[in-house]
């Protein structure tokens, strides 16, 4: 397979390690009764740009690179890493690791031949699809364009980072999988001023492609755009008002509160352990009959996107909840073991130097039948929440909260006032049940996302259509 | 003791980088590596869950052309990626602007003295004692009480880490450093309300850590009293901000003087310097060198010497917080706080947690705080909130599912006391924080 010799290239062959090597520290791992035992290896080559002040003021480069140990007994698992990939170095560690269960015997394993899955993004290094005169020359365009946009505007910053990674992963069966992941992201801050009131506006986007994402369609303007738009409706902004009341949440982006509310509390650890508000329920309705979310790993070049986790497995659309039922969790091999299900592919982890654990990819709700005008017009007080700037969740208790960064009041069926500082929390397996519509107009969000779990980051993507809720607690200053 | 001869070896390579960046044509150039190692084993349902063995490495280099700067780090020492990261960075820097604010500190403001800062204490502990310890901490949880329902686990964390910097100014310094916690979360079960919660012990010296027993009593105690909580209805009333959480509250005021959100004016505190920010017998400083302390270094990120300072005294704004670069941009001297602020202090008051409770009379004592919801341009603040409702200065119940709101620029003028029950563990020592109005929003 072509991607799996790129990838030994890429991460092996500098640092002379071989098949023969890995067979080696398998089956160092595989000498004592192991249930599961991994070896990940990871290169990866990040960049980025930021101009500021109208100057390029920073540019960076960084190269990470090293290999993870796993071996796991039960629920137990023995773990360790190193940045070195050198075979004595990671012999030492498969010792560490295995002495989680008692010694056994000395095990031989045979690397197998590795079967092909699809792949939802291209493997060119998104690093080099322009040069650097040409990455600063599209940062210079975006802040030229976007300052002419409005005499109020103060500063504008736009960053744009791009990764390169391989991984490799040996599964104690023999099995090699592997995955060359591009991803980039660009963001434009804008700062606007007015009578001494300051407000700042942002907006970004990207995915598993390269530069010339940005370029298409004029994406990286349109940012610029956007971010200008949202500064200056936040300079109108009143005060947010407080209490409960029906809140609709506009397309995309605000599909973070599935994310918050539901999907953490869905991922396969918490319930294994029976830790997740949403534990042991399986079957039982969770959502209005209108809500069917899935979290889908398949999307084409989306942020959240990967064609296998990393844990070999491929990715798939998963369906977490159906027509309101709870359908299942989103597992890795670990905890999808001890359930007695199949790992859905959910696999993740930050990099070779952590665990891996069930973690989302893209999340989103299907569309519905409702036009998001009519949901705006069968609102008689109410809010209209058209932007997030994060989230967060307690799987437990299942509360969790999240900041407006954009939203209105809606009056008597129609958008009002803008107002700031609009925090909205709720209790995350009621907040479906009062789902009352579902808008055509799914959108996914433009690729910004970073979910956090543990101390661990990953890339994650999210999407909603126009959603009605009915009775949600907003907390504001205004009484 | 420090292992000198490892730090040595670190500081060699550093040297090396700085040599490789001038032989690539930098004019000036700073670098930094770490080395960490380190154990992890977590305990669930009386049993060890993980053992993590951590082994990491990464150095970082900074090169200027002039003003122009390029930056670089790597994972990987050998020669053949330190010179691919030196290169990296020289190429970046033909492509970045000038920046007239740019460069290394000025000489004279570099540390020339180096105290032994106490912050290195190796823990021998064996991979067995940390999964006895741990276990230890879990059943003092899950026994504590018939309504500990579950358990996240109980986590001990050993790190020893080396932290090198140099500079082309001739700064080389380096020096070791150590970690340790202990940790323990557990859940707590009442009909159809189930709660999570947590305590931890954080020390440079395992000596020093809370003992097992009273870390998973904590934590179960923690978790039981959050159970049958209730939303409140929308309202204003005083706010009480235990120890533990009041630390978010001065880093957000740390994060409005902090030299970058000033000079891109996006702070509530512009220009705010002389001027009345607390009420006056509010007393803030810095002390970068208390000893054994986790937040201790005798120099910041940049190498400048670090200060034992105030920065709020009679409740007026004294200092700001600045590095080199923002320091430049805003026409001042960098006040030493690269990466930071050191071991911030809030001065306490004469009231205990019990007395603070007093002061609060009727009001909310928030315990947790959830969501992003800081502006820090504006100071508008709007957070997700756990906590108890209190009556003449007794809990009655406890209340999840609301939101406090208010500005920051008006909590912040409108504290009423700082509390004498510090909270220790970390970067910022504070008591509980009692604001006199905030809005409450809920059900
Ligand atoms: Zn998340």
């Amino acid at each position: 397979m072509k991607l799996l010799n790129l990838v030994k290239q890429a991460i092996l062959t500098p640092v002379g390690i071989q098949d023969g090597d890995i067979e080696k520290i398998m089956s160092r791992l595989l000498s004592s009764p192991v249930d599961a035992a991994d070896i990940y290896f990871q290169s990866s080559h990040t960049e980025s740009w930021v101009i500021e002040g109208g100057i390029i003021k920073e540019g960076s480069y960084n190269i990470e690179q090293g290999a993870g140990v796993r071996a796991v007994s039960g629920e137990k698992t023995g773990f360790a890493y190193s940045d070195r990939i050198e075979l004595p170095v990671l012999l030492e560690a498969a010792n560490n690791v295995k002495s989680i269960v008692r010694q056994g015997q000395e095990a031989q394993v045979g690397l197998k031949q590795a079967v092909n899955w699809p792949q939802y993004y291209p493997i060119a290094n998104p690093l080099k699809s322009l040069s650097d005169q040409q990455k600063i020359e599209l940062l210079r365009r975006v802040d030229t364009e976007t300052r002419k946009l409005d005499s109020r505007i103060e500063e504008v910053i736009v960053s744009l980072v791009s990764a390169h990674e391989s991984i490799l992963v040996a599964n104690q069966d023999g099995s090699l999988a592997a995955d060359i992941r591009p991803l980039v992201r660009m963001n434009v801050t804008v700062i606007v001023e007015e009578k001494g009131h300051r407000e700042q506006g942002s907006m970004g986007g990207g995915g598993r492609s390269d530069y010339s994402y940005f370029i298409d369609q004029d994406r990286a303007l349109e940012y610029g755009k956007e971010a200008v738009r949202q500064a200056l409706v936040n300079l109108e902004a009143e005060d947010a008002p407080a209490g409960n009341m029906t809140v609709v949440l506009g397309p995309g982006w605000p599909g973070i509160l599935l994310h918050e509310a539901i999907g953490h509390g869905l991922e396969g650890d918490f319930n294994r352990k029976g830790t997740s508000a949403f534990s042991g329920r399986v079957g039982e309705r969770v959502a209005s009959d209108l809500c069917t979310v899935v979290d889908d790993g398949t999307l084409q070049g989306r942020r959240g996107s990967l064609s296998i986790d990393d844990e070999g497995t491929p990715t798939e659309k998963t369906v977490l909840i159906e027509n309101g039922i709870l359908k299942g969790y989103m597992q890795d091999k670990l905890n999808a073991r001890l359930m007695g299900v199949k790992s859905t592919g959910n696999g993740r982890r930050e990099s070779y130097a952590s665990l891996p654990m069930p973690r989302m990819t893209n999340t989103y709700m299907l569309a519905g039948q409702h036009h998001p005008e009519d949901i705006i017009r069968s609102v008689k007080k109410g809010l209209y929440a058209k932007n997030f700037a994060g989230g967060q969740v307690d799987i437990t208790s299942g509360k969790f909260v999240f900041s407006a960064s954009e939203a209105y009041l809606i009056e008597n069926g129609k958008i009002t006032r803008a107002i700031k500082g609009a925090t909205l929390i709720g209790n995350g397996p009621d907040v479906l049940t009062k789902v009352s519509m579902v808008g055509n107009d799914l959108e996914l969000d433009s690729g910004v996302g970073t979910c956090g779990k543990d101390g661990q980051s990953v890339p994650v993507g999210v999407g909603q259509p126009t959603l009605k809720i009915d009775g949600l607690t907003v907390g504001g200053t205004s009484v | 003791m420090q292992n000198q001869e490892e730090i040595n070896r670190l500081k060699n390579i550093v040297q090396d980088l700085l040599d490789e960046a001038k032989s690539q044509g930098a004019s000036a150039a700073e670098a930094g590596l770490s080395q960490e190692n380190g154990l992890s084993v977590s305990a669930r349902l009386g049993d060890v869950e993980t053992i993590e063995h951590h082994c990491g490495q990464g150095l970082g280099i900074t090169v200027y052309f002039g003003q122009h700067k390029g930056s670089s780090s790597t994972s990987d020492l050998s020669p053949a990626s330190i010179k691919e990261a030196v290169s990296a960075a020289c190429s970046i820097a033909r492509y970045t602007n000038a920046d007239e604010y740019s460069g290394l500190p000025e000489q004279e403001r570099l540390a020339t003295e180096f105290p032994d800062l106490d912050l290195n204490h190796s823990w021998d502990l064996s991979v067995e004692a940390a999964i006895k310890l741990a276990i230890e901490c879990e059943n003092a949880a899950r026994s504590y009480h018939a309504e500990i329902s579950n358990s996240e686990g109980a986590s001990v964390n050993t790190h020893q880490g080396i932290h090198v910097m140099g500079n082309s100014l001739g700064f080389l310094q380096g020096y070791q450093s150590t970690r340790h916690s202990l940790s323990c979360s557990v859940l707590a079960q009442r009909g159809d309300s189930m709660q999570r919660d947590y305590w931890y012990s954080v020390s440079r010296n395992a000596q020093n850590l809370e003992s097992a027993v009273s870390i998973g009593n904590k934590a179960a105690e923690r978790a039981l009293r959050r159970l049958a909580g209730r939303s409140l209805s929308t309202r204003q009333c005083p706010v009480l901000y235990s120890a533990e959480i009041a630390s978010g509250l001065l880093s957000s005021f740390i994060g409005a003087i902090s030299g970058g959100n000033l000079y891109r004016k996006s702070s509530f505190l512009l220009d705010a310097i002389d001027s009345q920010v607390f009420p006056e017998f509010v007393h803030i400083h810095e002390q970068p060198h208390l000893i054994g302390a986790l937040g201790s270094a005798a120099y910041d990120g940049e190498g400048v010497a670090t200060h034992e300072r105030d920065i709020v005294s009679a409740g007026v704004l004294r200092s700001y917080v600045l590095s080199t670069y923002s320091a430049r941009k805003l026409g001042l001297h960098s006040t030493g706080n690269a990466g930071g602020v050191r071991n911030l202090t809030i001065d306490s008051g004469t009231l205990d947690f019990q007395g603070m409770l007093k002061q609060l009379g009727t009001g909310l004592l928030v315990t947790e705080l959830m969501g992003q919801g800081v502006n820090m341009v504006t100071g508008d603040y709007s957070r997700g909130a756990a906590g108890f409702w209190v009556e003449n200065g007794e809990i009655l119940y406890p209340v999840e599912e609301i939101t406090i709101a208010g500005n920051l620029k008006d909590m912040l003028k409108n504290i009423v006391a700082v509390g004498n029950d510090v909270e220790y563990r970390g970067n910022v020592r504070t008591g509980s924080i009692l604001v006199e109005r905030m809005s409450i929003a809920g059900e």
